[in-house]
This record gives structure tokens, C-alpha cells and sequence, in this order.
């Protein structure tokens, strides 16, 4: 059954929701009993007045499968947009880790000094440990992580993907 | 009702009433014993008491199926709502709408494995339309008008309203049906006219044309299976339809082609397979109608109308896909048709005509009854020719198995609304509530379950309900002393071991019928079959018929699993000739 393999591309796709109990149940459960991947998913209220959420989620499939999953989207009651930032326009997506190195002495510097290139912050010291916090892309992210493996990493904690339309446009309430 | 407070319980009938509600099937217990209460004291709604809550979602699917309407019910919490989950995943597969409330232990006790507690919302989130949790008993009235909304809009489905004990007996405000704002949910009614005008000129120019119509035609009402057929007869196409679809478009009619897919017909499937360019009319490509996906109707040019665009390219791509209410887009494809004086080419649809009729020839149905065992095939056919000249309406329902494709290959339908078959989920044990929530809503009809006996077995409990309430409910069981269709696939793929597919021990069921004060009837031989059917038809009392038919009977035609249209099995001798391929064997 190899007529027509697809080739599977990661798409970024914004859902505007009710923010109700069970909401993001109900999409983590699409996404579950269907089979689809998430590879980040993202959630916070957006707009207290309207009670609406948004949740960014990034996932990989064929064509045809994400076209499936964002109608499947659409069809859950309290969604109210949903939109496939990958395809429509440009896009600004970013990450935010908090990366913890321990370590004294000379890898202790060279993490700062790594931490300086990459814009890093330090949230949090001690003696011997540092708690960086890194926002960029996850591309960033991924490689600070790498570049501090050597250095004495010891726990990390990443939002997941937050993104964003570029120009005027904007999601809207149904 | 002006701003007077009254109790949760009474907000949820009223809100019924207000919903034009009139009959619920439901069974009580301590969390729902409020709205009992409230029932108790009303005579506008009538309350029908089940055996099983199971029994209870199947009579409400019959119900709703039968009169377009949304089904209601009524059960308690845990092992009410539990019962429940096989019922709402049938009606979410076959779309049909329904209202379900559950009750739940009060608010406080949430989470705190309460006795009769179950997570019925996470329980019920992926067999539901959607589902609503009241906390707040200001919001009920709202919630109840939102779920009649959602269960019949759209693409219908089944919709869980959970109810706290504490939630029912609070006071609180009526939100009367117009003052409810209903939030995000609208479905789109009107087809693209451009695509509609692009599919019009597609099907004018086909050579061999194919209008394959499924249950979504039956959801949008009467009127679309009228425009259905005004289609049909006006391009000069064939027409197929799904399982779910018969009666969509009348069976007696001369281009109807009958069922497709695995227990289709063979001038049906090969049809489809031919074809150059097919119009899907609210049907899903599902995988009992497709067979091996990749040689699904591999030259067509392939046109879908659907309500729901998530079923538009799920399974197969298409090249037109029309989103749209399947009565609204086949009116505005008429007119179309119409003004642009649209017309498919006469000879090579002749011609298209004369090959079909040549696999019409193979009579792919054809069986022979002997003289001493019943065919099953025959029995169907007479129970057809006896009732179809009736005055009163026939409405028929299946269990699942060998006698739902034989009531599907040789009842004929000629009238949507008529036929209720669990097509999705395929559950036995459909079948008898089904029909008795029909004849609760059409009481002069006539109202029979094909059954298998060994689905019967799944709900006969409800004949307790049938004796109560007088429904003259008949029962025709198609009885080969085995699951059939499990016996069926064992011969094809698993060498003829039976394992465990034999059914023994089962009633005597004329006494089971006599039991519950209905009538019992047995037909053993051929010339019975004539008798008691007729009996059947005069009693007004239920009836339990018991058709002894051959046992080693199978369905055919047949796709096997994996298999493509053109690949099928048109009887036993077919079978040692084309084994299932390995790919085929892990299919279901
Ligand atoms: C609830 C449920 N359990 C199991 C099955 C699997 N199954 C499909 S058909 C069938 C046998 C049905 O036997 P019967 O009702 O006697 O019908 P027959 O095929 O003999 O006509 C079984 C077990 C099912 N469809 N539903
Ligand atoms: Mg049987």
C-alpha cells in the first residue's frame, strides 16, 4: 500500500478555546485515540474577559494527516479557531528553558561564559550551581542544552513552543 | 415561567418540554432519584422503563433514527452511566443524535470515590459529541438547550449531560430555549457554489458515472432522499448506497444497484471500480465500503459531499470536496443541473448501462432453496414480500452478524427512516431495544428485529420492557445455532476451527416468549416460513419467531478483508480458490 507515501512535515498549530475544565483533555485525547503526534503542546488563558485559552501545539504528519487533525479540531464544541501557523504566513515561534548547571571551578565560567553568547540569564546562584533561563527557538534552546552537558547539567525544564502570526492578524472568538 | 425559582430537576423537564421532548428511556437510581421524583409528578413527558441502560441508549438510537428526532435518556451515575458507554459509542459511529443525562454524586464528593461515583465525563469524552459537567444549577437550563443544539446540528451525535445529585435539588432561574446564546458550535449548511458548479460539470462529462450515497443522506431528512432520487433519475447515473444509507433511495428502482462494499453487490462494487467519476453523497469512505484502500475505485474522479469535513480525504483523497448539509447542496446541484442543461453523453452511458447489466446477469444473490432446510436468504425475502404490501409502515431492525447482511441484501427499502442497523459499531444486542424505542414512537407500525439468537441473547432483558408497555415488538430471529459471522471468518481464515463460536444452551423460545406473555412461533421447514410470518403479522401481541435456517450458510458476495472490489467472493466455491492474503488476515 505505498501508492502514495507523503512525505511527513512538523507543523504549528494554534487552537483557540473556552477555557473550561476538561478543554485540553479533550484535545490531548484527539490527539491520543487517533494515533497523532505531539511533539510540544502549550497552554495558558489568553483573554480573561472572553475566558477563551490557546494552545499551541506542534506536531508531524502527512498532509493529508495534519489536514485530518485540524478538522478534527474543528470539530470539538469549544473550539473556537484553529489555525496551521506553519502554512499560513510567517510565523514568529519561541521557547523558554530554564537550564540548571552545578559545577565549580573553570566549567563554571565557561558555562557563563556560553550563557553570555546565547543572551542566557541567570535566575538563580549559588557556590556552585546556576540556573539559566534561555528563550529563542527550540533550535537554540537544544543547543545550549548540548553545549552545557560538559558543564555539569543537571535539570531542565522548557515551556514548549509558544508562537505567534507575524503582521496585523490575529484569532478570533466564533 | 417568569423569574420564580424552581428545583434542578424540574429546570431539566421543563427544558425537555421546551425541546418538544415527549417520551425518555431511562432506569433510576440514588443520584437520579430527584428528576424521578420530578417525573412523578408530571404527565407531560412519559418516562419508559428499560431492563438495562444499555437497552435504554438503543431504544433512544431507534427512537431518534425513526422519527429524526433527538433521542433522550435517563440513567444514574456509575454503573448507570457505565451500562450507557456501548450505546453512545454506537450512536457517535452511525451519527445520530441523542441527549443522554447522567446522574453523579453531589459536587462535594467528586473525586473522592463516592459510592456509585465514576468519571462519567472523562469516561464519555471520546463516545460523545461533546459532554457537560453542571456544577452550577444557573447553567442547567443553558446546558440542556446547548446539547439539544449540539446532538442535532452538524454532523448529529450523542451528547452527555452529567448531573450532581446536589445540582438537581438546588433552586435556581429557567433559561427559556430563545434566550440561550449558543457559544462556538455551527456546522456549515450551504455547499461552495463554485465547487457545486465544478462537480455538476464533472458528472456531465463521465462516461461511467457512479452516485454512491450513504447515511448522512438520511440525517439531513426526508426531503434530501427525495432530492436524492430527483438526482439519481434526472443525470441517468446508477446509484449505490451504504449500508447505513438504504432506503436513501429506493431499492425497487430500476438504477439502484444495490448495497456496496464487503456484503455488496457484484454489479455494486465493480461499479465503483470502474467508474470515472463517482459522487460520494454523505458517506465516509469507510473501510467496509473501500476494501484494499489503494485500489479503491482506481479511475474515478472522485467527488464528496459531507457535512463534516474531518470525513473529507480521512481515507480516500478526493478531488472535489463540497462541505456542506447533503439537502442543501443536492438542491442547488439540481438547479444547476438544471439551467445549465447539464447531460451525461447518451451512448457511452448506454454502454455503461450494458456492461452493468451483464454483471447483474452473474445474479449474485442467488441462492437455492431446497426442500428441507430454510435458507435464511428466503425467509429475509419472504418476510419482504409478505410486509411490503402491508398498509401499515414497516420499520426494520438487525442485530449484527450473517442476518443483518442478509435483512440488508434482500429487505428492500424504498423509504428512508425505515432501517436501523448498527453500521459503525456493530453491536449485538442492538437490535431488539431498537426496535422497541420505534414502535414507542410509531405505535401502529410494524416493527421487526432480524435478530441472530445469539445477539438476542445481548438484550433480551428488554422483553420485560416490550410486555410492559404493550409494544407489539416481533422478533424474527434468523436461528443457525452459532455466531455465524465468527463461524463465517473461522472457515475463511483460521482453517474451520470453531472455537467457541457453537451456540448451545439457548431457550426454548417459544417458551421465553410465552414467559413474558407474548407469542412464540417456530419455522423449521421451507413451508413454514409463509405461515409463520403471516401469524406473525396478524398477532398484535409481541412475537418471538424461531427460524431454524441452514446452519452452515454464508454470506456472500464477498470482499475479504484486504481485498479490492474487483477481487471478490461470489460463494464457497470462490472461497479455496482466492485465500485471504496475510495482510488481509490482521484486518477486521
Ligand atoms: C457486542 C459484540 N460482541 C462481539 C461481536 C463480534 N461478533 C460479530 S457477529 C458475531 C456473531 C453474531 O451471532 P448471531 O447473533 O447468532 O448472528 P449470525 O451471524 O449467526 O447471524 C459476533 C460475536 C459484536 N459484533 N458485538
Ligand atoms: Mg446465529
Amino acid at each position: 500500500m505505498n501508492t502514495h507515501i507523503q512525505p511527513e512535515n512538523s507543523h504549528i498549530i494554534a487552537v483557540l478555546v473556552d477555557n473550561e475544565p476538561g478543554v485540553l483533555a479533550r484535545v490531548i485525547g484527539l490527539f491520543s485515540g487517533r494515533g497523532y503526534n505531539i511533539e510540544s503542546l502549550t497552554v495558558a488563558e489568553t483573554d480573561a474577559v472572553n475566558g477563551l485559552s490557546r494552545i499551541t501545539i506542534v506536531t508531524t504528519g502527512t498532509p493529508m494527516v495534519v489536514e485530518q487533525i485540524k478538522s478534527q479540531l474543528r470539530r470539538l464544541v469549544p473550539v473556537h479557531e484553529v489555525s496551521d501557523l506553519t502554512l499560513e504566513g510567517d510565523s514568529v515561534e519561541r521557547e523558554l528553558a530554564l537550564v540548571k548547571v552545578v559545577g565549580i571551578g573553570e566549567t563554571r565560567v565557561e558555562s557563563l561564559r556560553i550563557a553570555d553568547i546565547f543572551r542566557a540569564n541567570v535566575v538563580d546562584s549559588t557556590n556552585e550551581s546556576f540556573v539559566f533561563q534561555i528563550v529563542g527557538k527550540s533550535s537554540k534552546v537544544d543547543a545550549f542544552v548540548k553545549l552545557m552537558q560538559p558543564l555539569g547539567l543537571n535539570d531542565v525544564s522548557r515551556t514548549g513552543i509558544a508562537a505567534i502570526a507575524r503582521g496585523t492578524g490575529r484569532m478570533k472568538k466564533k | 415561567m417568569s423569574n420564580k425559582q424552581i428545583s434542578g430537576s424540574e429546570i431539566v423537564l421543563e427544558a425537555l418540554v421546551e425541546q418538544n421532548v415527549t417520551d425518555i428511556f431511562g432506569y433510576p437510581g440514588g443520584a437520579v432519584l430527584p428528576i424521578y421524583d420530578a417525573i412523578f409528578n408530571q404527565n407531560r413527558i412519559r418516562h419508559i422503563l428499560v431492563r438495562q441502560e444499555g437497552g435504554a441508549v438503543h431504544a433512544a438510537e431507534g427512537y431518534a433514527r425513526s422519527t429524526g428526532k433527538v433521542g433522550v435518556v435517563l440513567v444514574t451515575s456509575g454503573p448507570g452511566a457505565t451500562n450507557a458507554v456501548t450505546g453512545l459509542t454506537d450512536a457517535l459511529m452511525d451519527s445520530i443524535p441523542l441527549v443522554c443525562f447522567t446522574g453523579q454524586v453531589p459536587t462535594h464528593l467528586i473525586g473522592n470515590d463516592a459510592f456509585q461515583e465514576a468519571d462519567t465525563t472523562g469516561i464519555t469524552r471520546p463516545c460523545t459529541k461533546h459532554n457537560y459537567l453542571v456544577k452550577n444549577v444557573d447553567d442547567l437550563a443553558r446546558i440542556v438547550h446547548e446539547a439539544f443544539h449540539v446532538a442535532r446540528s452538524g454532523r448529529p451525535g450523542p451528547v452527555v449531560i452529567d448531573l450532581p445529585k446536589d445540582v438537581l435539588m438546588a433552586l435556581g432561574n429557567y433559561t427559556q430555549k430563545s434566550k440561550v446564546k449558543i457559544r462556538s458550535y455551527g456546522a456549515q449548511i450551504k455547499g461552495d457554489s463554485e465547487k457545486i458548479k465544478l462537480a455538476v460539470a464533472a458528472l456531465a462529462k463521465a462516461k461511467r458515472p457512479i452516485i454512491y450515497a450513504g447515511g448522512g443522506v438520511i440525517n439531513s431528512g426526508r426531503i434530501a432522499s427525495q432530492l436524492l432520487t430527483k438526482f439519481v433519475k434526472m443525470t441517468g447515473s446508477p446509484c449505490t448506497l451504504t449500508l447505513m444509507g438504504l432506503g436513501a433511495f429506493p431499492a425497487s428502482e430500476k438504477q439502484f444497484l444495490g448495497m456496496l462494499g464487503m456484503h455488496g453487490t457484484y454489479e455494486a462494487n465493480l461499479a465503483m471500480h470502474a467508474s470515472d467519476v463517482l459522487v460520494c453523497i454523505g458517506a465516509r469512505f469507510d473501510d467496509r465500503v473501500t476494501g484494499r484502500l489503494d485500489a479503491f475505485a482506481p479511475d474515478a474522479f472522485k467527488i464528496h459531499i459531507d457535512i463534516d469535513p474531518s470525513s473529507i480525504n480521512k481515507n480516500v483523497p478526493v478531488d472535489i470536496s463540497i462541505v456542506g448539509d447533503v439537502r442543501h447542496v443536492l438542491e442547488d446541484m439540481i438547479k444547476y443541473w438544471q439551467s445549465s442543461r447539464s447531460k451525461i453523453a447518451p451512448k457511452p452511458l448506454e454502454a455503461w448501462w450494458r456492461q452493468i447489466d451483464k454483471w447483474r446477469a452473474v445474479e449474485c444473490l442467488k441462492y437455492e432453496q431446497g426442500k428441507s432446510k430454510i435458507k435464511p436468504q428466503y425467509a429475509v425475502q419472504r418476510l419482504y414480500e409478505l410486509t411490503r404490501k402491508l398498509k401499515q409502515d414497516v420499520y426494520i431492525s438487525t442485530e449484527v452478524g450473517q442476518h443483518q447482511m442478509w435483512a440488508a441484501q434482500y429487505f428492500g427499502f424504498d423509504h428512508p427512516n425505515r432501517w436501523l442497523t448498527s453500521g459503525g459499531l456493530g453491536t449485538m444486542g442492538y437490535g431488539l431495544p431498537a426496535a422497541m424505542g420505534v414502535q414507542i414512537a410509531h405505535p401502529k407500525s410494524l416493527c421487526i428485529d432480524i435478530a441472530g439468537e445469539a445477539s438476542f441473547l445481548m438484550n433480551m432483558q428488554e422483553l420485560s420492557t416490550i410486555r410492559q408497555y404493550r409494544l407489539p415488538v416481533k422478533s424474527f430471529i434468523l436461528n443457525n445455532f452459532y455466531m455465524g459471522m465468527v463461524r463465517q471468518w473461522q472457515e475463511l481464515l483460521h482453517g474451520g476451527r470453531y472455537s467457541e463460536s457453537y451456540m448451545t444452551s439457548l431457550p426454548d423460545f417459544i417458551k421465553l416468549a410465552e414467559s413474558f406473555g407474548m407469542v412464540g412461533l417456530r419455522a423449521t421447514k421451507p413451508e413454514d416460513v409463509d405461515e409463520v410470518i403471516m401469524e406473525m403479522i396478524k398477532t398484535d401481541n409481541a412475537v418471538i419467531c424461531d427460524i431454524h435456517i441452514d446452519k452452515s450458510e454464508n454470506c456472500f458476495p464477498m470482499i475479504p478483508s484486504g481485498a479490492a472490489h474487483n477481487e471478490m467472493l461470489l460463494g464457497p466455491e470462490d472461497e479455496a480458490e482466492k485465500p485471504v492474503s496475510e495482510e488481509g488476515m490482521v484486518l477486521v
